[in-house]
């Protein structure tokens, strides 16, 4: 059995070169309580990562470090190999970063079109230019194959949940993200919604976006992830190709934060299981 | 937490929550959701009336109940007593409505927010006192008190604004010591003023704005021209979206909607400018009714074509998504409560206009209701994100129609009040069997 690689190189199939986005040493504490400690990611451009763990792991914690919303205590962060810190979403946003959270952030009585373009309205002459945002919508629906909309003027109030990540993930497209946050997207859909919103974040990949994608459910996982990482405790026990696990191991770090055949390497709670082991 | 060891296992459990908000049915992919298509996007007129037809079923009605209720009321008091439509009627009623509908105005900026201001009425009293000490006592020119007068109100929006912004307080609670405090000011400027708790008013401009009329010929130019500027803004709009690839309303629909603006244009026009004189001859259509179209048009395309409109609507109905959209919402909200007071100042002038004087017994408090329940009666929603300037027009309309017709008829003012409950809980219970249908198609 051999374990994931992942942490320092990156030498999945297809992440040859620069990650999109690094963590190092990336530590959060609130107070005296350890939310995340000394976790190191790469997010290579146009993969999908799928972020996993227990409820508590820091899961939460670590893409709002990276959405601007916590600063990280400790740690470095690297777009394209460059340090950077992001201290607000807007530097998230700046960056080509967009988060995706599971209330969506929508609002229901605006339409498709009204929402895709919230606080980046398209204008000509200081006055809103409908039909540019309306053709503009439209296209990048199409573009994330998102055809199940029937009208991009339908208030995002009638709409099925699937239909409203897809919204959601038009915006973060529309705005050029380069990386695509998102958290817990299939939760709380029904069975061919997910199969949907899963499609989306195939799409998502093929055109060269990185996905980091929250999931509780490791058969999504497993159809749609390029990569895996696992958090257990706040630390990163295991990340690296999805090809390297099956849904057992994963169940096993995900719950023990180690493999059961390398107990004896391991010690206590947040035992490191990875290639620096 | 969702750990399959199959993978048949998965759907099931992970549909078995629900986001809030939406019932199951919504989020239950395996159902086609049923999707309501706004009637703007049909090119055919067959495609367009099922697309109305379907939008109506789901709730969203728009004016059709509040304009069918007024058309019934026309047509209540107009049996009762042919005196309701007869032109000096028709006149008062629009010049009585006029405050009404301002007021309902002022209150949609911030109805739409999600928030309520209860000082409309004493602060539009404020604004024609403002107004009346200005021209009358100091002499200057209508225009300047005008001016000070409506500036002076929208700094009082303006103040419960940053009252609720900074503190965050509730802007229930805010404009209530605001009715109260304002109610006080009023008494004190009045009385202040030292001629007997009232202040007349003599400047000829701010009297004709209710007691002046346009000349016949002019009635007829200005409603043509506002139905042509109508027919063009909209058949241009619809082709340069067809010309852009995007589906546009039939030209049927578009036809109709002039024409039938055209019938009531011609019907206003005709009756306002029939003698209604007693003594010597009188006709025209008064100018309020530009004052109020003036207000009306300005503020409608405020909400629908500027972003400031359009961050209205975002933070009445989710301010944490507008938020994290990048939308100021202090900025925002302050110029909401600040176009409030101003809205509410103009308000003020029209009716210190229509009694002539303004005096220390204006009663603010009954007009705040009436301010509300012309948005309400409207179609605005009292929970945020829902509301347009015409709402007020029509809701003040028809409020102006119980007030007028009930005294038409000889009841007395214990049965207006009554009635005009009785309307405001039909408004708002339609408006809530809507919603209801809305969440459970």
């Amino acid at each position: 059995m051999s374990l994931a690689t992942g942490q320092g190189g990156a030498v999945g199939p297809g992440a040859e070169g620069q990650p999109l986005l690094s963590l190092r040493g990336l530590s959060k504490n609130f107070g005296p309580v350890q939310a995340l400690s000394d976790v190191d990611l790469d997010i290579p451009p146009g993969q999908i990562t799928a972020l996993v763990g227990d409820n508590g792991a820091g899961k939460s914690t670590l893409i709002k470090s990276i959405a601007g919303i916590w600063a990280p205590s400790a740690g470095q962060i690297s777009w394209e190999g460059r340090p950077v810190s992001i201290r607000t979403p807007k530097e998230a946003d700046h960056l080509g970063i967009a988060t995706v959270y599971q209330d969506l952030a929508l609002c229901d009585n605006l339409d498709i079109v009204q929402n895709i373009f919230l606080g980046h309205e398209a204008l000509s002459h200081r006055l809103l230019d409908e039909t540019r945002m309306e053709l503009t919508a439209k296209k990048t629906l199409a573009d994330l194959s998102v055809t199940t909309v029937s009208s991009v003027r339908q208030p995002v109030g009638s709409l099925s949940g699937g239909q409203r990540q897809s919204v959601a993930v038009a915006r973060a497209v529309m705005r050029d993200a380069r990386l695509v946050i998102m958290d817990e997207p299939t939760a709380a859909l029904g069975v061919s919604q997910t199969g949907q919103v899963l499609e989306l974040i195939r799409t998502l990949g093929q055109r060269g976006i990185a996905v980091i994608v929250i999931s509780h459910n490791l058969n999504d996982v497993f159809s749609v992830a390029d990569r895996l990482a696992v958090l257990y405790l706040g630390r990163m026990v295991s990340s690296g190709p999805i090809a390297d696990y099956d849904p057992q191991r994963a169940v096993e770090l995900i719950t023990t934060g180690r493999v059961s055949g390398d107990q004896p390497t391991a010690p206590e709670s947040g035992a490191v299981a990875d290639g620096r082991v | 937490m969702v750990l399959p060891d199959s993978p048949a296992a998965s759907g099931s459990d992970a549909s078995s929550t629900d986001i809030p908000g939406m019932s199951a049915a919504e989020t239950d992919g395996d159902m086609p959701v049923p999707v309501v298509a706004a009637p703007e996007l049909s090119n055919s007129l067959g495609e367009y009336i099922r697309a109305w037809g379907k939008r109506i079923r789901s709730g969203e009605s728009g004016v059709l109940p509040v304009l069918g209720g007024l058309i019934l009321l026309v047509i209540f008091f107009q049996a009762k007593d042919s005196v309701f439509l007869s032109a000096g009627n028709v006149v008062n009623l629009l010049v009585q409505g006029s405050v009404f509908v301002m007021l309902g105005m002022a209150e949609i900026w911030v109805l739409v927010l999600g928030e309520i201001d209860l000082s409309v009425g004493y602060v539009a009293g404020i604004g024609g006192t403002v107004a009346a000490i200005m021209s009358t006592t100091h002499n200057l020119p209508w225009w300047v008190a005008v001016i000070i007068a409506m500036l002076t109100t929208a700094a009082i929006g303006a103040v419960w604004g940053t009252l609720v912004i900074r503190l965050r307080l509730p802007s229930f609670v805010v404009t209530l010591a605001g009715l109260l405090g304002m109610e006080g000011v009023l008494l004190y400027l009045v009385n202040a003023n030292g001629t007997g708790g009232t202040i007349r008013i003599t400047d000829n401009v701010l009297l004709d704005v209710t007691a002046g009329n346009l000349s016949p010929v002019a009635g007829w130019i200005l409603m043509v021209a506002t139905v042509a500027v109508f027919a063009a803004v909209t058949i241009l709009r619809d082709r340069h979206r067809r010309v852009s690839g995007l589906v546009a309303p039939p030209l049927a629909v578009t036809l109709l909607k002039v024409g039938v603006m055209a019938a009531a244009g011609v019907a206003l026009v005709l009756i306002c400018n029939t003698d209604r004189g007693v003594l010597v001859p009188l006709r025209g259509v008064p100018y309020v009714v530009l004052v109020v179209l003036f207000f009306l048009a300005v503020w409608t395309f405020l909400l629908s074509r500027t972003r400031f409109g359009r961050y209205l609507y975002a933070i009445g109905n989710n301010a944490e998504a507008a938020r994290r959209a990048g939308i100021s919402l202090g900025w925002n909200r302050l110029w909401a409560f600040t176009l409030t007071g101003l809205t509410a100042g103009a308000a003020g002038i029209v009716y210190a206009s229509r009694l002539g004087s303004i005096s220390n017994n204006i009663d603010g408090g009954t007009l705040v209701l009436y301010a509300v329940a012309s948005a309400v009666i409207g179609g605005a929603s009292l929970f945020g994100g829902r509301g347009k300037m015409v709402y007020a027009l029509l809701g003040g309309l028809v409020i102006a129609t119980i007030y007028n017709g009930m005294g038409l008829i000889g009841l007395a003012a214990s049965y207006q009040y009554m009635v005009t409950a009785l309307v405001l809980l039909a408004a708002v219970t339609i408006d809530s069997l809507a919603r209801r249908g809305r969440t459970s198609s």
